[in-house]
C-alpha cells in the first residue's frame, strides 16, 4: 500500500499505458509542454517525445476527430478535454461519430478511443468551466462512461478503458486532482461494476465523482449520530450497475442520490426512475436526491457553495427520508 | 358529468377486475341497472348504477384489474351535453391496492421545489381533500406489500414515517403486536395468483376479514334454548299439500324472526366503523352459505323484516343458488348489516359466530333436535329445541340487551303464525 494522489494514479497509469502499448499516445490541449491544464501528463513529454504525447490546437472538434480517425486507423489515443464544458464543441465525433461506427458498419469498425475531461465545480471558475454534464454522455448508447472518484479507481480505470474496443469517456473531477489516499496494493479494477464504499442499514447514498468524497462526510457525520447509512459509489455511469443499486434498496428501503449534475433530467433522475422500475415494492420512503440548484455554477464563493450539494444539505435530506 | 367507480362490495375488498361492460359509451342507463360485471375475490359480481343518465366514455377496459374508488366511466346527468362535460374533464385517478381510509393529504404545488429545492425530499405542505373524495392510505410501497403479505389492515396502522406515512418499521410493529400473526395465511402469491383461483382468493379474502374481526371487534357471547315444538307443529302444517319446491324450510322461519326481532334492537343492526356506530336503516339479513369447494360467502338478503314467508323463501333459495353460482349482484354483496349462520343441517349443536366487520353482531342456530326440556309446570318432558347464540361487538351493545334480543327471538318463534 503507498500514499498517493488522484493526480499521481493518473499519471503513473498513463505512463504504464505509454510504455504497455506503442499504439496508445496522448494528445490535447497543453498535454504536452505545459503538463496538462491539472498536471496529470506532467513529464510524459520528456520522456516520450512529441510522438506519443501531442499539443493540439485549440479545436475540440479537430482534435477528438482526429482521435476518432487515429482509432479506426489502429491506434489506442487517449483525448484529454480540459472541461466538460468545452467537450460539447466534440459533441459530434463523441455522439455522431465515435458511438455510431460500430452500429452503422455493421461491427467492420470499431473505435477503440479513449475521452479524459474534467468535470464539475468548486473552484470559482464560474459557470463556462463548472458544469457537470456527465448526465449528457452517459444517455448516449455506444460509450461508455466512467467516473473514478478514488485514488485506486484513477489508477485502475485507464487500462481496462484502452482495451475496450468501444470509446470509453473518462470523468474527472477537478477537486478530486489533490485528493491523497493509499493505493491499495489490489488497485486492478472493473469498468462494469458500482461499488459499496461503505456498508451501512438505514439508508442507500447513491452518487459517483466529485461528490463521493461529500458523501463519504456526511455518512461518517450520521453514523456520529447513530445513523447507519450505506455509501454506494457508481463509478461506471453507462452502464449503470442496477444489480449492486437493487441490491443495496433490497437492505436498506431508502435511498437518497448525490449528483452534482442540475436534477433536471439528470443521473440523479436515470437512477430514481429505476430505482421505480426495479425496487418498487423494496421502497418504504420516497427516494430523494441533493443536487446542485437550477442556475449556472456562480461565481462568487459564497454563491458557489450554495450552488453546490454540500455536506449538511445531504445530512438533511438523509434526517427527512427516515423522519428522525 | 358524474363518475361511475368500482364500489366497495364488503369491508375485505380491495380491488376488481372487470370482467365484462354491459353498457358502452353513448347508453342511456337508470337507476339499479346492472352496467358491469366484476371480479372479486369472491365471486363474479353484477355491478348496479345508481344515478341516470349517459355513458360519455369507459375508463377500464375489461380485463383489467383496478383498486376500489378507480373510475369505471364518465357518464353525463340528464340533460347535460357532452362539449361542457369534455371541458371540466379530470384525469383518471392513478390506481392503487389499499382500502382507502385515511384523511386524504394531497401534496400542494410547492414553489421551492420548482426552483430545484434540493433539500426537500418530499412535499411539506399537505391540503384537506373536499369530502367525499377518496384518499389513499399513505404507505410505503414496501411496507404496502409486507402488511399484504401479513394479512393486515393498513387502515388501522399508524404512521411514523415522512408526513405521517406508514414505513416498514410501523407494519412489523403492528404485526409483532398481534397475539397470533401466523394465523394471517396470505401471501404474496395469493395475494397476485389470477382470478380463476377462487379458493384462494375466497381463502384469503375470509382470513382478512376474520382477522380484523378477531383483532378489533370485542365480542361477547350469549346462548338461549329455544322450543321449537309450535314452530315445526306450523311448518308441517303449512307444507301439508304443498310440492316439493315451494315448501318452507326452519331457515326461513328463523331469518324472518331475527329480522323481526332486531326492530327493537337497532344496536345489534349495522355498522362500526371509524370509531362510531351507524345503525342500519333496514334489516338486510347477511345469509352465511357454504361454498361446494369450500369457503363460504354471506351474501345480503334484502329487507327480511317486510317479507312474507312465501317470498321469503323462494328468494332464499334463489339466493343460495347464485351464490353458489357465483353470480351475486353488488347490492347484495355489500348490503348486509347483520349475519345470521345456520350449521343445524350440519348436526352441530350450536354455533358461536365471528361477527363480519363492520357488522356488530351475528346470530347463530344450531340443529333443532328433540332434547329433555322443563315445562312451565315443572314437568320433565322431550320437545324439539335449537340453541341459538348471538356474538355482539361490545363497543356498540352490551349483554343485557343482547340477552333481551335472544328473549324476543324466542318469543317470536314461539308465535310462527305471526312470522
Amino acid at each position: 500500500m503507498t500514499r498517493t494522489t488522484y493526480r499521481e494514479a493518473l499519471r503513473t497509469a498513463h505512463r504504464e499505458a505509454l510504455l504497455a502499448d506503442p499504439r496508445v499516445f496522448i494528445m490535447g490541449e497543453d498535454v504536452g509542454r505545459y503538463g496538462g491544464s491539472y498536471a496529470v501528463t506532467m513529464g510524459l513529454l520528456a520522456e516520450f517525445g512529441e510522438a506519443r504525447v501531442r499539443d493540439t490546437p485549440l479545436s475540440e472538434l479537430g482534435f477528438v476527430g482526429a482521435g476518432v480517425g487515429a482509432a479506426l486507423g489502429g491506434m489506442r489515443p487517449i483525448v484529454e478535454i480540459m472541461t466538460v464544458n468545452f467537450s460539447l464543441l466534440a459533441l459530434d465525433p463523441i455522439v455522431n461519430t465515435a458511438a455510431t461506427l460500430r452500429h452503422m458498419s455493421g461491427g467492420q469498425f470499431s473505435v477503440p478511443l479513449v475521452v479524459r475531461m474534467a468535470t464539475g465545480a468548486g473552484r470559482q471558475l464560474a459557470a463556462q468551466h463548472s458544469h457537470s454534464l456527465e448526465n449528457w454522455y452517459a444517455h448516449v448508447p455506444g460509450i461508455r462512461v466512467l467516473a473514478p472518484a478514488t485514488v485506486a479507481d484513477a489508477r485502475g480505470m485507464l487500462a481496462p478503458a484502452l482495451a475496450d474496443p468501444d470509446p470509453v469517456v473518462i470523468f474527472e473531477h477537478a477537486l478530486l486532482y489533490n485528493l491523497e489516499e493509499d493505493l491499495p496494493d489490489d488497485w486492478q479494477c472493473d469498468i462494469s461494476h458500482a461499488a459499496v464504499r461503505r456498508a451501512g442499514t438505514q439508508l442507500s447514498l447513491i452518487t459517483y465523482g466529485g461528490s463521493l468524497p461529500k458523501t463519504m462526510q456526511a455518512a461518517e457525520a450520521l453514523a456520529s449520530e447513530g445513523i447507519d447509512v450505506e455509501v454506494i459509489d457508481l463509478r461506471v455511469l453507462r452502464p449503470l450497475d442496477m444489480d449492486t443499486i437493487a441490491a443495496s434498496l433490497r437492505k436498506t428501503h431508502r435511498a437518497v442520490i448525490v449528483d452534482e449534475g442540475w436534477k433536471s433530467g439528470s443521473l440523479a433522475a436515470e437512477v430514481m426512475a429505476r430505482l421505480m422500475e426495479h425496487c418498487f415494492y423494496d421502497l418504504d420512503a420516497p427516494v430523494a436526491r441533493v443536487c446542485s440548484e437550477e442556475v449556472p455554477i456562480p461565481y462568487a464563493r459564497h454563491m458557489e457553495e450554495a450552488a453546490l450539494p454540500q455536506v449538511p444539505k445531504i445530512v438533511a435530506t438523509v434526517k427527512a427520508v427516515l423522519n428522525v | 358529468m358524474f363518475e361511475f367507480k368500482l364500489p366497495s362490495l364488503g369491508a375485505d375488498m380491495d380491488e376488481g377486475t372487470l370482467l365484462e361492460w354491459r353498457v358502452q359509451s353513448g347508453d342511456a342507463v337508470h337507476k339499479g341497472q346492472v352496467v358491469a360485471v366484476v371480479d372479486t375475490a369472491k365471486a363474479a359480481i353484477d355491478i348496479e348504477i345508481w344515478q341516470d343518465g349517459t355513458v360519455l366514455a369507459l375508463q377500464v377496459q375489461a380485463g383489467e384489474k383496478v383498486p376500489v374508488g378507480t373510475v369505471l366511466a364518465t357518464l353525463l346527468a340528464p340533460g347535460e351535453q357532452a362539449g361542457a362535460a369534455l371541458a371540466s374533464d379530470t384525469p383518471r385517478p392513478v390506481a392503487g391496492l389499499a382500502p382507502l381510509s385515511r384523511p386524504p393529504q394531497e401534496p400542494a404545488p410547492s414553489p421551492a421545489s420548482a426552483a430545484g429545492e434540493a433539500t426537500t425530499p418530499v412535499p411539506q405542505s399537505a391540503t384537506p381533500v373536499v369530502p367525499g373524495t377518496q384518499a389513499r392510505v399513505r404507505i410505503s410501497p414496501a411496507a404496502r406489500l409486507k402488511a399484504q403479505t401479513l394479512g393486515l389492515d393498513v387502515g388501522s396502522l399508524r404512521g411514523s414515517g415522512p408526513d405521517g406515512a406508514i414505513t416498514l418499521a410501523d407494519v412489523e410493529r403492528a404485526s409483532a403486536a398481534q397475539p397470533n400473526p401466523s394465523s394471517a395465511p396470505a401471501t404474496p402469491a395469493a395475494a397476485t395468483a389470477p382470478a380463476t383461483d377462487r379458493q384462494t382468493e375466497i381463502r384469503r379474502a375470509i382470513a382478512s376479514a376474520m382477522s380484523r374481526s378477531k383483532r378489533e371487534i370485542p365480542h361477547y357471547y350469549l346462548l338461549e334454548t329455544i322450543p321449537m315444538a309450535r314452530a315445526q307443529q306450523w311448518l308441517a302444517q303449512a307444507n301439508e299439500g304443498r310440492p316439493i319446491t315451494t315448501r318452507l324450510l326452519m331457515a326461513a322461519l328463523q331469518l324472518k324472526a331475527v329480522a323481526l326481532a332486531l326492530q327493537r334492537f337497532p344496536e345489534l343492526n349495522g355498522f362500526y366503523s371509524d370509531g362510531q356506530f351507524n345503525p342500519a336503516k333496514a334489516a338486510h339479513l347477511g345469509v352465511a352459505i357454504s361454498l361446494r369447494q369450500g369457503g363460504l360467502i354471506a351474501p345480503a338478503l334484502h329487507n327480511v323484516d317486510q317479507l312474507p314467508l312465501d317470498t321469503l323463501m323462494p328468494a332464499l333459495a334463489d339466493l343460495v343458488k347464485r351464490t353458489r353460482a357465483g353470480s351475486l349482484r353488488q347490492s347484495e354483496m355489500a348490503d348486509a348489516s347483520i349475519t345470521v349462520t345456520n350449521l343445524g343441517d350440519q348436526g352441530v349443536e350450536a354455533v358461536i359466530g365471528v361477527i363480519h366487520p363492520p357488522q356488530v353482531a351475528i346470530v347463530g342456530f344450531g340443529r333443532v333436535a328433540a332434547r329433555p326440556w322443563v315445562d312451565a309446570a315443572g314437568g320433565l318432558c322431550v320437545v324439539p329445541t335449537v340453541t341459538a347464540s348471538l356474538a355482539a361487538d361490545h363497543r356498540v351493545s352490551d349483554g343485557h340487551r343482547g340477552g333481551l334480543f335472544l328473549a324476543e327471538l324466542r318469543e317470536l318463534l314461539q308465535q310462527p303464525q305471526d312470522l
